[in-house]
């Protein structure tokens, strides 16, 4: 791949995720500060930092990527801030590798964190009813786990998916994590525990729903010029190829969260248009860019926002045909020693949601995946990665890795 | 008897002449249909078109999927207290090819959906405030010849 659509991951770094209470810039300082030194770069050798917002704590998160350079001292670094809901972290790495791209930095600093209430996640307050968001809460009771079990009922009427397929979603990505040390569940998880856990939103379990967590990751990202002086002319060990930042193509026909409908087909009439599911387009437009298919893949780091919700990701990232998650599953291809392990870190499940660090959080994974460095969760002779994430009103989420 | 109040202005009938139905909107240059209605502007991004008009949207349609909310929701959800469990589904309207989500009537679990079955639009309580009863869209299940 020519030079001109690659950057460099010079560092990854996180603050572990969980449920600890304090102000999520900590988090932010400690993960950036854990890159910039994965980097072996100074704080000043930052010209750009790109700041993933959190909504949840005060004025957009203090409208973060100022934050978080306050909180490493000002240094007149340039700054851009943004939020794409759980895609705001890959809307922050693709302003940044923008601004590389461009020649206009050569070092960039990526940043999300986020503090998280208890229990479901309920918008934000007051009396709004021209908020989608605010509405289906008030008029449905629709909660984010609502959305998630329309998808996995469907698959099991569709297609036969069973409650244990679920389970075993979650038993595998637990099993991913038991060594992950920035992963807040490290227990290993049975498919009776899983199925004897609170039925929420029927046909999903306790178990197979992601939590809200506090957390922070980072990463460094520079020209591929400038990663070649800082490693002494050899080769950047990891490059970002791509980065999908896409809408969906009207009409959508899936219904998702927040939205009470779909898009209507009809002005399309019976041939159809370009339009369709939104997820399965997220990943095409970053193998396009990047000029992979998925039968390039090592790796693969999907939003498991449910455990039955992986298995349609299967699908949509291209690992298997429509209908084909159960077996592939079944198979252990998406193992850890199967073809193309799916969330060697552990996931969602694993992790929990802390929104604008999520998206971040993959690419991390994938970075330490592709260096060989993922102590054991390692996908053996790794070389290609993707991530995949979907942000609520319609945002986008794909990066490809590569070494 | 409590009056009753549509718990969102404009989204649909309360069916006081004939039966209840979702108000839609339908693009006068391309016929695409939006729910809640669109009054500024087409989804349709080959379309420019500005003038919509407001239709009653099909009041019978198809499972496309279901679940039910065994927890509470949290506000702005009003829940009745004790907290009863119910059923969501997101239907599929074939005349307007789009898939409209709503509560499921009480008394109906998961046990008794399909995707695919056949389901119609009433009016519901949603919440009681006062002599006021806020109400709703819902989906109740048609009951076909081979029962559902």
């Amino acid at each position: 791949m020519p030079d001109d659509k690659r950057v460099a991951v010079l560092g990854a770094g996180m603050h572990p995720w969980g449920k600890w209470g304090r102000p999520f810039v900590e988090y932010g300082l400690v993960a950036a500060r854990e890159a910039l030194a994965d980097a072996g770069l100074a704080w000043r050798d930052v010209e750009f930092v790109s700041g993933a917002d959190t909504i949840r704590n005060g004025y957009p998160g203090f409208v973060a990527g100022a934050t978080f350079a306050q909180a490493l001292g000002w240094t007149g670094a340039r700054v851009s801030s943004c939020y794409a809901a759980c895609a705001s972290g890959a809307a922050a790495i693709a302003s940044a590798r923008a601004q590389i791209l461009a020649g206009l930095c050569d070092v960039a600093l990526v940043v999300g964190a986020d503090t998280t209430p208890k229990g479901f996640f309920a918008p934000v307050g007051g009396d709004r009813k021209d908020d989608p968001d605010w509405l289906r809460f008030h008029l449905l009771g629709a909660t984010n786990p609502t959305y998630f079990a329309l998808y996995a009922r469907r698959r099991m009427d569709r297609f036969g998916a069973t409650e244990e397929d679920f389970a075993q979603v979650k038993v595998k990505n637990a099993r991913h994590g038991q060594a992950n040390p920035n992963a807040r569940y490290r227990g290993e998880v049975t498919v009776d525990e899983v199925l004897a856990s609170p039925m929420v939103a029927d046909p999903l379990r306790l178990l197979e729903i992601c939590a809200t967590s506090d957390g922070g990751a980072a990463v460094v990202l520079a020209s591929m010029e400038f990663a070649r002086r800082h490693g002494g002319g050899a080769e950047p060990t990891v490059t970002i190829n791509a980065v999908s930042t896409v809408t969906p193509a009207f009409p959508n026909t899936v219904i998702e969260m927040p939205n009470f409908s779909t898009d209507s087909a009809v002005a399309l009439g019976a041939a159809g248009g370009d339009g369709g599911a939104f997820r399965p387009s997220i990943t095409a437009a970053a193998y396009a860019e990047a000029g992979i298919g998925p039968e390039d893949l090592d790796l693969a780091e999907v939003y498991d926002l449910s455990a039955a919700l992986e298995l349609d990701w299967y699908e949509d990232i291209g690992l298997c045909g429509e209908g084909e998650g159960e077996k592939l599953l079944r198979d252990g291809v998406t193992a850890l020693g199967g073809r193309v392990p799916v969330n060697p870190s552990g996931g969602l499940s694993c992790f929990g949601e802390a929104i604008p660090a999520q998206a971040i959080a993959q690419v991390c994974e994938c970075v330490w995946q592709l260096r060989g460095a993922a102590t054991g969760r390692q996908v053996e002779g790794a070389r290609v990665a993707v991530t995949a994430n979907q942000g609520l009103f319609g945002h986008g989420s794909s990066v490809v890795l590569a070494r | 008897m409590a009056t009753r109040v549509p718990a969102v202005e404009g989204w649909f009938t309360l069916g006081e002449e004939g039966a209840p139905a979702l108000l839609g909107s339908r693009c006068a240059g391309c016929g695409t249909y939006a729910f809640p209605a669109e009054a500024s502007f087409c989804r349709n991004p080959d379309c420019d078109g500005q003038e919509f008009e407001t239709v009653e949207l099909s009041r019978r349609g198809r499972i496309w999927s279901y679940t039910d909310a065994r927890y509470q929701p949290p506000p702005p959800y009003l829940a009745a207290d004790p907290y009863v469990p119910f059923c969501l589904a997101a239907v599929e309207l074939a005349a307007e090819k789009l898939v409209v989500m709503g509560q499921v009537v009480g008394g109906v679990t998961v046990d008794d959906l399909r995707v695919g079955d056949e389901v119609e639009l009433v009016i519901d309580t949603l919440y009681g405030e006062g002599d006021q009863d806020f109400v709703v869209w819902k989906w109740r299940p048609v009951a076909g010849p081979a029962g559902g």
